[in-house]
């Protein structure tokens, strides 16, 4: 009796949730494209990562291919390039913190002092907007002023009797290079959240202070600063928590021959070694590590963030 | 402002000075760029450095468009451009109307599935071989199709949706209007400002990508304007440090720079709204979705 009345609950429960499921099929349907996407061109994608565990061939595919157990990780942990690769991507990551990151803090500090609002929004439009072009035409100013034939730059060293400075080949600029250029595509529109923050400051706060006699720098530091800490915390945690993407899309525009040695990264080296060099096991492997790292540092990161009040997703 | 000291007067004139370089060092790269794309190389050889030239010259566009495949390059960008952004907005305002609907019934396990990808992917390497597989590789599509839905737009206008009042599509939905009707009618006219800045971003990404057509095509009538412009500046920089290449009546530079003016022009033309929506993207991003 009793078993027989608990499955006819569970049917009704079922034919209950059957019910509901039909009565929003519409909005399922909606939802069909987007799912069949995610399946396919992420979900799919990450049951590859099996790749890494093979000695890869292209003619058998990834079933036939023979399964090598952590042979791809020992690889890639024992090679001689490892410590080049991860320290390159490290140090740049920790060069574009210290700098990149400062830079935009300082410019919408700068900007927050700034009365006339006409010069506020001059500077504002001209430092946005390096952030709409690719790398690749950062890439074709950078040819423009610092080429070593006949970037604006070299000229002017010439005309002055200085030897020209291989900026764009030479691997001591490799790391200042991609640090400047960065700096220079995204100071602007990295202001744009602090410069949101800082509007958010009750000006009441300004006003007692400077009643108390307080001076500018005074109220920098303990108005301003305070008023802006948590989303610049919240801001870096985010940026420590990608320490092992270093930037791809610029790095494979800047990167030669002649300065690789300096800014070779995980990404690109992935793409060297996996897309020309055909040892796919190996690069999936070196892949699947990195993916591993970034995604427990951003749920690291998650959780830090929500002590700070805030989420990053 | 009267009341300030000497001190506070210098301080502001630091401020006002180095934003004021600042900002002349993001506009000169392009009004030198420009500068070199429009002058003869007959002027350059004569005078060295030239920032206003002294006669004025197509040539160099010409050359850019007749003999590098520029005309070809610009048809692909505006294709992946315009029919990426419009598969673009229709999937992920697809995608984002159900999530919106907090009623709806395994609601959260779809956003976790969507949110996960923003946070693990399965890399280059099988990425590769999934489109290799799926017969995409030297087609248009593959510029278009990888990246149909990106999963942070979604949960921008799934928020964006979430905070609509929800009386009026309601009263629609008693009258008898569908869901669909409801979104096409109701809920899209009122989004606009997120629609406006999701098609920009989505616009902007596609026009600026260069790496994925780097990856999947190798077919030289294929590559969107991005790759050609590398490969203008990749390839003749080795030239460009021999004066000997100078030689023709276009200069290297002048050549590469007007290939950069080309490149760039459309986002130039689109900033003023570019900056207006962008600016509240990056606002709408930053408040948890």
């Amino acid at each position: 009796m009793d078993a027989k009345s608990a499955a006819g609950r569970t049917a009704g429960g079922l034919s209950i949730r059957l019910r509901t499921v039909l009565k929003h099929k519409t909005m399922y349907l909606m939802l069909l494209p987007a799912m069949v996407y995610f399946i396919v061109f992420k979900y799919i994608p990450m049951g590859g990562i099996l790749i890494a565990f093979k000695n890869y061939n292209m003619v058998l595919g990834l079933w036939d291919s023979k399964w090598v157990g952590l042979t791809n990780f020992k690889d890639f942990v024992n090679g001689v390039y490892f410590w080049d690769i991860m320290g390159n991507t490290i140090i740049l990551s920790l060069y574009k913190l210290a700098f990149g990151f400062s830079a935009p803090v300082l410019l919408a500090l700068l900007l927050n002092e700034v009365q006339t609002q006409w010069f506020k929004r001059v500077v504002q439009t001209l430092t946005y907007l390096p952030h709409f072009l690719s790398w690749v035409i950062v890439y074709g100013l950078m040819v423009a002023l610092l080429a070593p034939g006949d970037g604006l730059i070299n000229m002017l060293l010439k005309e002055n009797g200085f030897a020209p400075i291989s900026f764009l080949t030479e691997s001591a600029w490799a790391r200042p290079m991609v640090v400047l250029s960065e700096i220079w595509k995204d100071i602007g529109w990295g202001a744009i959240l602090y410069l949101a923050a800082l509007a958010g400051i009750d000006p009441s706060q300004y006003e007692a202070a400077r009643i108390d006699g307080a001076s500018k720098l005074r109220l920098l530091w303990h108005v301003t600063l305070p008023g802006i800490r948590s989303v610049v915390v919240l801001m870096l945690v985010l940026k420590l928590s990608h320490i092992l993407d270093a930037g791809f899309d610029q790095i494979f525009m800047l990167a030669n021959t002649f300065n690789q040695d300096k800014i070779d990264i995980i990404d690109t080296w992935v793409y060297r070694e996996g897309l020309q060099r055909l040892k796919v096991g190996l690069a999936t492997a070196v892949g699947l590590f990195k993916a591993v790292i970034g995604f427990g540092l951003v749920i690291a990161a998650n959780k830090v963030a929500k002590k700070f009040d805030g989420q990053i997703w | 402002m009267t009341n300030l000291t000497f001190g506070e007067k210098a301080g502001q004139a630091v401020v006002y000075l180095v934003l004021t370089l600042l900002a002349l060092l993001c506009l000169f790269p392009f009004v030198y760029v420009i500068a070199v794309s429009f002058t003869p190389a007959t002027e350059v050889m004569r005078r060295g450095i030239v920032i206003i030239p002294e006669k004025v010259t197509l040539a160099a566009y010409k050359e850019v468009f007749y003999h590098h495949g520029f005309g070809q390059a610009y048809q692909i960008t505006l294709f992946r451009t315009l029919v990426g952004t419009a598969l673009n907005m229709l999937f992920t305002v697809l995608a984002a109307y159900p999530l919106s609907k907090k009623y709806l019934p395994g609601r959260g396990v779809f956003l976790l599935a969507i949110v996960f990808t923003m946070m693990f992917s399965g890399g280059l390497i099988p990425t590769y071989l999934l489109i290799r597989s799926l017969h995409l590789l030297d087609t248009a599509w593959v510029l278009v199709i990888p990246t149909l839905i990106s999963a942070f737009n979604v949960i921008i206008v799934k928020g964006f949706f979430e905070q609509l009042p929800g009386e009026i599509e309601e009263s629609a939905r008693v009258d008898g209007a569908s869901e669909l009707q409801a979104l096409w009618k109701i809920v899209l006219p009122l989004s606009m400002p997120v629609l406006a800045t999701i098609s920009l971003f989505y616009a902007v990404g596609h026009w600026n990508s260069y790496f994925d057509a780097i990856v999947y095509i190798n077919d030289t009538k294929l590559m969107p304007l991005q790759v050609v412009l590398r490969n203008i500046l990749l390839n003749l920089q080795a030239q460009s440090a021999d004066p000997a290449a100078n030689t023709e009546y276009v200069s290297t530079a002048a050549l590469q720079m007007a290939a950069v003016v080309v490149t760039t022009l459309p986002i130039l033309v689109a900033y003023p709204f570019l900056q207006k929506h962008f600016t509240k993207g990056v606002l709408m991003g930053s408040i948890k979705g």
